[in-house]
């Protein structure tokens, strides 16, 4: 009986550490961004100020409202072309029997691993060949070379799963294998395409090394850069209010969306078994 | 007999004719894509690896010329017959780099993989509050990368971090300590940070190899009296290996090729300079491009190299028993 208890004790402290483990830089990160002045230096550990001034420094002053533009318009528009690309390629890997499609897929997912400084390079070159440099243009290009393989990955690894009688009822039908996929499974694939549309858009809202490359100046950078890049009046002199108050911006509605679609998330991440 | 021959063969025919037309069409439908990741990939990557033969710098890129393995490996000999190399292979601080890069993989996925599996389990028990603690470690994973390194930056600053003050508080510490410039700390912030963020990864793909484990194995075990212990590690952990290998192996490539949160966490530190900071800072902060492309290229040929040997020696299965 004290042996059940002692383990029932013990099980429910790991629990609780592991939420506070997890928990607790975000926490931290938003009592930081509602202190200003001195008290931001002094260590509080439950809230005990409330201003906004942060959050109305990093809204007003600066580029930080046209970065989250950039940054919303990039992801966005890299998600909705890599989805469009991929539907159909997705078809033909899932649903064909063809000669190379094990190579294929292999040589996807090997691209969607790939590491990015190894095309960095030659991605420079293309980008200053179509002059997109320091353009969103240049970003959305880059993207694909994430996004594009892990939604054909993921979409084909869904595909594979639908039923085969649905389909086959609609080629003695004699549908094309266009209206197979406009027609019947377009109207099943909709969960997966939201999914993994969102893990898309979160690897597109966090990428780092290509907007870091090739965006130079304030107002064409994404989010990610200029958090990193945001600094005070002096070099010594870092702003931990105004970093935090834009930290907590940018971050909760990626968390938002991650609690709602949370066992969606968890399905497509395991399926495409890429960190977003 | 010759009846039936005659039926079945229009019958063949016309399948191999949908066969024929299906084939036809999965190749234009692949196309697009496959145009895009061959400009977006495939073309980049030779360009980049050309670069690594030739002396291109960042304002004159068009104008490169072929130099063949210099950027590697050159050697000159001086008029006292005193032979100097130079180049990436004899560049003290590119291995200092590669090392960084492997110590950090090697910590950080064993680490990551043995936490991994203990919240997995923890997940996999049935508890009040489970979904709290699933939607919790999913904000470490949510958080960008810049972000997260800048959070930790903050909890770790020397003056004014929290972490000082709760470690000088349980007296673990006695003054304070400047966790991401001290050369002696500085990997340690960096395993931290990298560790809290991608666990939740880890826990999440090895649950559903978990998950897939059937229930009644464990009854058999439990009426057997079997130690729960040992039951995990005579049990359980085979039947999850194959979700555990490939888990292992994307993040030991994500682990190799890291640079956001070096660059943010810990700048111009030798102690945690990794080979995609390395590549990127001498192709475009230090104008050697060409250089740079062969630490980029050589970086490429040594992930190739350990997937390669991981997935043979491994027996990885990516089609998950399909």
């Amino acid at each position: 009986m004290l042996w059940t208890l002692a383990k029932r004790t013990a099980f429910y402290a790991l629990v609780i550490l592991i939420v506070f483990i997890s928990v607790f830089p975000f926490y931290y990160a938003i009592l930081t961004s509602f202190k200003s002045g001195t008290d931001l230096f002094r260590i509080d550990y439950w809230p005990k100020s409330f201003a906004l001034d942060n959050y109305i420094a990093v809204l007003t002053t600066g580029s930080f409202v046209r970065n989250l533009g950039n940054s919303l318009l990039v992801s966005t528009v890299v998600v909705a072309i890599s989805l469009l690309l991929a539907i159909t390629a997705s078809f033909a890997l899932a649903r064909v029997r063809f000669r190379g499609r094990s190579l294929l897929l292999f040589t996807i997912l090997s691209v969607s691993m790939f590491p990015q400084i190894a095309v960095l390079a030659g991605l420079f070159e293309i980008v200053r060949f179509f002059g997109i440099f320091n353009t969103p243009f240049a970003l959305i290009f880059a993207y694909m070379i994430f996004t594009l393989p892990f939604t054909v990955w993921v979409l084909t690894t869904f595909m594979r799963d639908l039923p085969i009688e649905i389909e086959e009822a609609a080629i003695v039908d004699g549908a094309s294998p266009w209206v197979i996929i406009t027609k019947v499974f377009m109207p099943l694939m909709w969960p997966a395409l939201v999914t993994t549309g969102l893990l898309a858009f979160i690897a597109a809202w966090n990428e780092f090394l290509f907007a870091l490359t090739f965006t130079s100046s304030n107002a064409t950078r994404t989010v990610p850069v200029a958090i990193a890049l945001l600094s005070g009046s002096s070099q010594y002199e870092i702003p931990w209010g105004n970093i935090m108050a834009a930290s907590v911006i940018v971050t909760v509605p990626l968390v938002v969306l991650v609690l709602i679609f949370q066992r969606k998330i968890i399905s497509g991440l395991t399926a495409g078994g890429v960190k977003g | 007999m010759a009846v039936a021959e005659t039926i079945a063969a229009p019958v063949e025919g016309m399948r191999s004719d949908l066969m024929r037309q299906r084939i036809r069409s999965a190749w234009i439908f692949l196309a697009p894509m496959l145009a895009v990741l061959a400009l977006v990939a495939g073309w980049p990557l030779v360009r980049s690896i050309y670069f690594s033969f030739t002396d291109a710098s960042l304002a004159n890129i068009e104008a490169a010329q072929w130099v063949g393995f210099d950027n590697y490996l050159s050697m000159t000999t001086l008029k006292s017959g005193k032979v100097l190399y130079d180049g990436l292979l004899v560049d003290p601080i590119w291995w200092r780099a590669v090392w960084n890069t492997v110590k950090f993989t090697i910590v950080s996925v064993t680490l990551e993989t043995i936490f991994g599996t203990i919240v997995a389990l923890v997940l996999n028990a049935e508890f009040k509050g489970r979904g709290i603690v699933r939607a919790a470690i999913l904000i470490p994973w949510a958080i960008p990368t810049v972000v997260s390194a800048k959070m930790w930056s903050w909890m770790l600053n020397d003056q004014f971090g929290i972490i000082n003050d709760i470690l000088m508080n349980l007296g673990i510490i006695s003054q304070k300590i400047a966790w991401t410039a001290n050369p002696d700390t500085a990997m340690f912030a960096v395993l931290l940070v990298d560790i809290w963020k991608t666990t939740p990864f880890m826990a999440l793909l090895i649950l559903a190899g978990l998950q897939m484990v059937p229930g009644d194995i464990y009854e058999a075990a439990k009426i057997d009296g079997v130690h729960p212990v040992k039951v995990f590690f005579k049990v359980t952990l085979p039947l999850i290996r194959p979700a555990l290998m490939v888990a292992v192996i994307f993040r030991m490539l994500d682990a190799l090729r890291i640079f956001d949160l070096i660059y943010v966490l810990t700048p111009n530190n030798s102690q945690t300079k990794t080979m995609s900071v390395y590549a990127r800072e001498n192709l475009f902060d230090f104008d050697k491009f060409a250089y740079g492309s062969a630490a980029a290229t050589f970086l490429f040929l040594i992930l190739a190299v350990i997937t390669v040997v991981y997935i043979v020696v491994g027996r990885v299965n990516f089609d998950g028993g399909r």
